[in-house]
């Protein structure tokens, strides 16, 4: 099931209500239901801060500390990013969040072949750290914290992170970084994945590893179930698929010797908020429920601090549309509502023109400003958790804790996480499901706004962000100087070194962190990975 | 025989997804909706080169070649596609463009040689609709 359905009669009288996840909702809900589905208070929700965390992580919610909020931003040369990073700074933004150029993305050097037409097209381009110095630059960065949107190099720009850091005066275990780094989703959905699996994961296993010991304030990974939901996901999938694969990056540290709560408190979420809107409120508190539950039963995690879900909730990508664009900014102020209902530590939302390209400052701002007045003029601060109690809260979220069981199961039966991605079952699943959702579309049986109700009389002009040209040419050109006042003997020393690491099967880490002050290359450094680790063979779709 | 004969011929469609962007999730909605009206579809899988892309274009003998770019970078993708179809002598074969495609580059496109446009949004049956009396004309 991709689409939620409305059974009608004649008169448009709604039926019944099937949720994406399975769920039937009912016309009205009364203690009844709470005794049907065996609530118990103590046991399912339990006070905020407490087991299992079902009411949030923080006794006290929003009232101790607002949201952060982290609009996507990167744009075009590492100067331009820094200025966006400055203007959202100033206009009360409290995390940075990066995005990089598909080349970057996928280890290439702005001068290769391979990046032409894509150099600072969808984020910043970054080659050597003379570009993170400039992106960085005059940032607090022990007071501020950087996501880092990017996943098969995540290893390389999370040691470039900490070479900036310390080119800066800032110490290795003062800066925090959260670089996205979870390659399975990439092979789920979004696509930039470069090595196979198991190297790929072994990658992650060492950013993890490092940070535990000399980065303690990074978020090493931050585990995407938001792009499966946007790759054809339903609501329980996407939880169930995120939570199996941070077992997979579990698995791989423990393999290594280190006790579970010497490194889980570090894992964040990155969950997506597009759909029935009571749905995601149950599946957010659901999520935490069975996160902890997870960590407690199967992982024996001892600390209730390291139980946390915590994550970015957000986005909301795939329900904007192209259609009547402006009505976007209404989805995405719906969407920031349900995260802040459901607790969210972090948040952004998608911009309204991101149909259309990538946002421009303008909106940029509005998404960001959505998000301020929730929080400081709606009431969303006042309490903790507000939609509790509900009959119906409480009894979908019970529902839908099952729904998400159901979807682990199947992938425990398939054979587990790592088969099920290498084989293409979950990408054939959801291809499948996203498939569906359009049939949906197109026979009314799902309704979308100004895309098959309501088609008439809104304007369709949206002001788009140009790719620069000379700034890919500028870029291109800055390599160049790098490349020629770089010590050549440091870069050859360094990358050899690099080499034997992975061949040797080392942690990779500090042999990154010394090619990044050598200014090596990011495409120097991934075709060393290359060459050792093959490319990964994405399974046939059909 | 007879009854075959009066079958039209089935349409062999690659869909492509060019360059080094992943999203991969409407390229793979369109290949099942091609699929399902009867058409042959192959899929590319992702970051693909031109040359790649036109090596599985002779090798699959496509009538179409569909391409998905959601990066903006349609235009320097399909002017390479064009000079890689002349090169190889296919050019006769037709091109189709999905994606991220803002209006204004519409008519860049089909100036460039692409038949259709189909920007995200359009309705799986107008395209199928459009792709099959197209291929009826030419």
């Amino acid at each position: 099931m991709a689409v939620a359905r409305y059974i009608k009669d004649e008169k448009d009288r709604i039926l019944d209500v099937i949720l994406e996840s399975g769920i039937h909702v009912k016309p009205l809900y009364t203690p009844e239901d709470l005794s049907r589905t065996g609530f118990d208070y103590e046991k399912d929700v339990a006070d905020p801060g407490q087991y299992p965390y079902t009411r949030g992580i923080h006794p006290l919610g929003y009232r101790s500390r607002a949201w952060t909020t982290r609009q996507y931003t990167g744009f075009g040369s590492p100067q331009e990013t820094n200025e966006r990073f400055k203007l959202m700074i100033a206009h009360g933004q409290t995390g940075l969040n990066v995005a990089f150029d598909l080349p970057t993305q996928m280890g290439y050097d702005s001068d290769d072949p391979m990046s032409e037409g894509e150099v600072g097209r969808v984020g910043m381009a970054v080659d050597t750290l003379r570009d993170f110095e400039i992106a960085f630059k005059d940032i607090k960065l022990d007071k501020i914290g950087a996501g880092l949107t990017i996943n098969a190099v995540a290893s390389i720009m999370l040691a470039m992170y900490q070479a900036a850091g310390e080119k800066y005066g800032y110490d290795a275990r003062v800066i925090s970084a959260t670089p996205q780094n979870d390659i399975l989703k990439e092979m789920v959905g979004r696509g930039a994945w470069i090595f196979p699996v198991e190297p790929a994961v072994k990658l992650i296993g060492d950013t993890i590893e490092y940070a535990m010991t000399v980065m303690p304030r990074t978020n090493p990974v931050s585990v995407c179930g938001y792009h499966i939901r946007e790759s054809g996901a339903t609501p329980a999938q996407e939880i169930a698929f995120a939570i199996l694969i941070a077992n997979v990056y579990i698995d791989n540290v423990l393999a290594r010797g280190f006790d579970v709560d010497d490194f889980v408190g570090r894992f964040s979420f990155n969950l997506n908020v597009f759909g029935n809107m009571w749905e995601q409120v149950a599946k957010f508190r659901a999520a935490r429920k069975l996160w902890a539950r997870n960590l407690k039963e199967k992982y024996n995690v001892k600390n209730p601090q390291n139980l946390f879900l915590r994550g970015l909730f957000g986005g909301g990508g795939y329900g904007l549309t192209k259609a009547q664009p402006e009505n976007n900014i209404m989805r995405g102020a719906y969407y920031a509502l349900v995260a802040a209902l459901s607790g969210a530590q972090t948040t952004a939302l998608c911009s309204y023109d991101e149909a259309y390209t990538i946002p421009t400052p303008h909106s940029a701002l509005l998404s960001l400003r959505t998000l301020q007045l929730l929080m400081d003029e709606m009431g969303l601060r006042d309490t903790v958790d507000p939609l509790a109690g509900s009959y119906f809260i409480e009894t979908i979220t019970k529902e839908m804790e099952q729904k998400i069981e159901e979807e682990m199961e199947m992938i425990e039966k398939y054979g587990g996480m790592i088969k099920a991605v290498s084989r293409g079952y979950i990408q054939r699943l959801v291809a499948r499901q996203a498939y569906e959702v359009e049939k949906g579309l197109e026979s009314g049986e799902l309704l979308k706004v100004g895309v098959n109700i309501y088609k008439e009389g809104v304007s369709e002009d949206v002001e788009l962000h140009e790719y620069n040209n000379e700034s890919a040419e500028k870029q291109i050109e800055d390599l160049k100087q790098v490349k020629k006042q770089r010590s050549q003997r440091d870069v050859l020393r360094t990358l050899k070194k690099l080499e034997s690491a992975t061949k040797e099967g080392k942690n990779i880490m500090p042999y990154l962190v010394e090619c990044c002050k050598a200014y090596a290359t990011v495409g120097e450094m991934t075709n060393i990975f290359r060459q050792e680790f093959g490319e990964f063979q994405e399974p046939a779709l059909f | 025989m007879e009854e075959y004969a009066m079958h039209e011929k089935r349409i062999k469609i690659l869909i492509a997804k060019p360059g080094l962007d992943g999203h991969d999730r409407g390229a793979k909605v369109v290949s099942h909706a091609l699929k399902e009206a009867g058409m042959e579809v192959i899929y590319s899988g992702l970051h693909k080169t031109i040359d790649q892309i036109v090596n599985i274009a002779l090798q699959e003998d496509v009538d179409i070649i569909g391409l998905s770019i959601m990066t903006g970078a349609h235009i320097p993708i399909v002017e390479k596609l064009m000079k890689k179809m002349r090169d190889e002598d296919i050019i006769d074969k037709t091109v189709f463009v999905g994606g991220v495609i803002p209006a204004k580059d519409i008519s860049k496109l089909k100036g460039l040689g692409v038949a259709g446009v189909f920007p995200g949004g359009t309705p799986l049956s107008e395209m199928i609709e459009f792709i099959k009396t197209h291929m009826k004309k030419a």
